[in-house]
């Protein structure tokens, strides 16, 4: 029978059990003597987080497709688990076989966002592995860290032994032989680190030197050895289609954040909003086909039982096939009670007339992301979306019987203006006035319009990598000006405003552009009990503050100071395919409030063509 | 057509609470590609119910739901079907088709068996045995319960319809349903404070056998298993 790490004890004294039994449908099972290398997968958070990541699901199925390799899933134990595993002593675990990670030969460590930073030192902490990589041995794990964060892995440097920078599907088999190879030959650790740099895509950062000026700012950044190239490159995916994606994900036994299907219909964004940092990471846009597309819904469905289907996507609405997917699901789904999400639609006719068929509209509600309140503002972050598109999508929303609005805005963008933030209320009463013109014996009672505002994170790899940041004193400032505005507004009762904490905020934007000085600061506040700081009851400010004068690092540095156009960022060092002459420019016409098409309106160059792939080679023509 | 589906949970799954238990059945039944019929309205869902939810903790060879049908194969088939798709700590005991009057397993819950053993380690002080003699030869066990509107004080003896030690636990049929439903622990709790014994929840394993659905007349019990109102499928 299955084992299990934990005792029956441990297990009915802490909350929800399930997250560290393993077991659940499709997760894959092999005999530990039968391979050569066993991969830790882990996401570093509570596990209900970590089963939603598509991307962990995606790497899962491609390393246990082959017969050599064992990969399981790790999370992080939430804050009861983890006081006990403390005090007993009892080394954290991998689901599958409940087997300690330190005895694995790979611990791959997703990073999604900057708060999970103190996690990351969790897990190593917990699986007793070293929190430096200097300190590993040849007894030790390789730890390997990717995802978006990883494009500026400086503040985590000295915790990695790897990093690899892009998509999974490309490098890791390579990464896997070396390693085979490496393990067979009995060298030291830090040949196959050498070795593993000279594969594309992957970083050493021990491998690097980084000096800087006087001014705290970056002189240079140098590798140390002939393997470590000067530029590392983003690793993607060409063919979307001739691609691994999982037929059978794993389905938690306990409900997920994400517990349905989830259906990858194209990567990227054609878009470029200059703010969004996935916009330009994942470029060029490539697309899934349609056949495979229908065929991958149908047996995800079959294989998992699930009763939801959902398509993944920064934008679905530029799908060119949406409507033929969309209506096929309709068909397929309809008579076996899978419900469809259709997250990140553009509101138009025809998604309105999905949403019908789809949703009881009297649940649901619209969602307009216009991130800026004025054109003027959305003009400089090159969000394309208009006031018109707006209230002409609300007004055939509200005919259609729906009364429920959410929009979401950004505060603290460059160049925003007070009336740029009182814009947002404006706006939020146009929408208002919009639903109160339809008769009222059309009318379903109130409308309701909820306002959402986040504060900008200048992210690498932006056109706004540039940009000063705002004080948390300026974020809430802004905050209050909105609130207040609302208020003035006449159709005010039907308003209502959302706003976070801005401390976060601040932390989330010197971890983002960070340097390798950062990594000091992490480590302090894990010792100080930072932990789980996406969550805010655990989220602890106070002790954060307190790591940063520990270490004597200055928070200006990283969020208000202005940055010079020729400063040398700690991210430098990656190759996107998006080129720095492109973001420069971008950055440009931003101050200049000047929209740049997009992808399939016309190339501006930004450099990802040389993936040979996707969008950059559909029939598109040069902005004269 | 009504189903009566028998199944058993153990090892670690016993730490799937019941909602999990039924979600985790409703995804299973699709995978198999069973005939499920759905209610009616915007969201539909599966016609499914349990007879008696399992407290975390608890391993059971004899759990219970009732699902509708609108077509079903052969109850061999159907188990294999199952089978084919269950997490390792659940398995498909057996699938009988219900007369069309008959009532829903929930309902019917009169009684259920139970096993107890104490965890390695965590046995009772030696005479244990004979101290549980005595204390269920007693006229009356009173428990203080916590209800909604606050404690009451019951009586579970007339609760207890069999009963038996051995080396490592012991054995209990117990009303069981929605009239009086007697947890396990709840008596052993009882024991452990009449008793002076160290009995904490956490010494012993409860596994639950059977459950039962009364066809007694006249006041006397006559216990059947659930499963009985069902005939297998050909």
């Amino acid at each position: 029978m299955k084992k299990s790490a934990l005792s029956d004890e441990i297990l009915l004294s802490i909350q929800q059990p399930a997250r560290y039994i393993g077991g659940e449908v499709n997760a894959c099972r092999k005999d530990k003597e039968k391979v050569d290398i066993r991969f830790a997968m882990c996401f570093p958070d509570v596990y209900e987080i970590g089963m939603s990541h598509l991307g962990i699901q995606i790497l899962y199925d491609m390393f246990n497709s082959r017969e050599d390799i064992w990969c399981e899933r790790v999370y992080a134990p939430w804050t009861d688990l983890d006081k006990i595993m403390r005090e007993q002593k009892i080394p954290l675990f991998a689901l599958e076989s409940q087997d300690p990670v330190k005895d694995f030969d790979f611990l791959g460590i997703t990073i999604q966002y900057e708060m999970c930073y103190t996690n990351i030192l969790q897990i190593l902490d917990l699986s007793q592995i070293p929190l430096e990589a200097s300190g590993r041995t040849k007894e030790h794990p390789f730890v390997i860290g990717g995802g978006p964060c990883a494009y500026n892995p400086e503040p985590l440097a000295e915790f990695f032994d790897l990093f690899y920078i892009g998509e999974g599907e490309t490098q890791y088999f390579r990464l896997m032989d070396l390693y085979k190879e490496w393990k067979k030959s009995g060298a030291s650790r830090e040949t196959f680190l050498k070795q593993a740099a000279a594969i594309e895509g992957i970083y050493v950062p021990s491998l690097y030197d980084v000096s800087y000026h006087t001014d705290g700012t970056i002189a240079s950044m140098t590798p140390i050895c002939p393997e470590a190239p000067k530029k590392v490159k983003k690793q993607a995916v060409s063919n979307m289609t001739d691609t691994f994606y999982p037929e059978k994900p794993v389905v938690p036994f306990i409900r997920a954040t994400q517990d349905r299907v989830v259906l990858e219909i194209q990567r990227g964004c054609i878009r470029g909003c200059r703010f969004c940092q996935a916009g330009m990471l994942y470029r060029p846009l490539r697309e899934r086909s349609l056949p495979v597309l229908k065929e991958y819904a149908r047996k995800m469905l079959a294989n998992t039982g699930y009763d939801e289907i959902s398509l993944s996507s920064l934008s679905s609405s530029d799908y060119p096939k949406l409507k033929e997917l969309v209506y096929f699901l309709i068909d397929e789904c309809g008579s076996k009670g899978v419900n469809i999400s259709l997250p990140s639609l553009r509101i138009d006719t025809f998604s309105l007339d999905v949403m019908s068929k789809v949703q009881d509209i009297k649940k649901s509600s619209l969602t307009f992301a216009p991130e800026a309140g004025s054109q003027r503002l959305r003009d400089v972050i090159n969000k394309g979306l208009t006031e018109e598109d707006i209230l002409t999508g609300a007004g055939q929303a509200f005919e259609g019987g729906w009364n429920r609005v959410k929009l979401y805005f950004m505060l603290g963008l460059p160049t925003e203006t007070e009336e740029d933030r009182k814009d947002i209320a404006r706006l939020a009463e146009k929408i208002a006035e919009k639903y109160y013109e339809i008769p009222k014996d059309k009318r379903t009672g109130k409308c309701q319009i909820v306002v959402s505002t986040s504060f900008f994170v200048p992210k690498p790899f932006t056109p706004f990598q540039w940009a000063r940041m705002c004080t948390q004193e300026e974020f809430l400032d802004r905050a209050y000006v909105v609130n207040h505005e609302i208020k003035e507004q006449l159709n005010r009762k039907s308003i209502k405003y959302n706003w976070h904490e801005a401390d976060v905020t601040v932390l989330e934007g010197i971890l983002a552009r960070g340097d390798r000085k950062v990594g000091a600061v992490i480590k302090k506040a894990y010792e100080k009990g930072c932990l789980f700081d996406s969550w805010s009851e655990n989220f602890r400010n106070d002790l954060w503050m307190e790591a940063f004068e520990a270490c004597g690092i200055d928070m200006d540095f990283y969020t208000t100071r202005e940055r010079a156009m020729d400063e040398k960022f700690p991210w430098d060092f990656i190759e996107i395919g998006v080129s720095r002459a492109f973001l420069e420019r971008e950055w440009k016409r931003a101050l200049e409030e000047k929209v740049t098409p997009n992808c399939r309106q016309g190339c501006s160059g930004c450099g990802a063509s040389v993936y040979q792939g996707g969008v950059c080679h559909e029939h598109t023509r040069q902005v004269p | 057509m009504n189903i009566r589906v028998k199944f058993r949970k153990y090892g670690t799954l016993k730490f799937i609470g019941h909602l999990d238990v039924m979600r985790y059945f409703q995804k299973a039944i699709r995978r198999a590609g069973l005939d499920i019929c759905y209610s009616e309205g915007f969201s539909p869902h599966m016609i499914m119910s349990f007879a008696s939810p399992l407290g975390v903790g608890l391993t059971s060879d004899g759990e219970y739901m009732d699902i509708r049908v609108n077509t079903s194969p052969s109850s061999g088939e159907a188990l294999a079907r199952l089978n084919e798709t269950m997490a390792e700590g659940m398995e498909v005991l057996s699938w009988k088709q219900l007369p069309a009057d008959s009532k829903n397993a929930m309902s019917v819950v009169a009684a259920a068996d139970y096993e107890l053993r104490f965890r390695p380690g965590y046995r009772p002080e030696e005479g244990w045995q004979e101290k549980f003699r005595k204390f269920l030869s007693l006229d009356q066990i009173l428990v203080d319960k916590k209800t909604k509107k606050g404690q009451k004080t019951l009586d579970i003896r007339p609760w207890i319809y069999q009963w038996e030690t051995n080396g490592d636990g012991i054995f209990l049929q117990v009303s069981a349903g929605s009239v009086h439903n007697l947890k396990p622990e709840l008596l052993m709790q009882a024991f452990g404070l009449w008793s002076g014994l160290e009995i904490p929840p956490s010494s012993f394993l409860v596994h639950r056998k059977e459950i039962y659905a009364d066809q007694g007349t006249d006041g006397r019990h006559r216990f059947v298993p659930l499963e009985a109102a069902g005939e297998d499928i050909e």
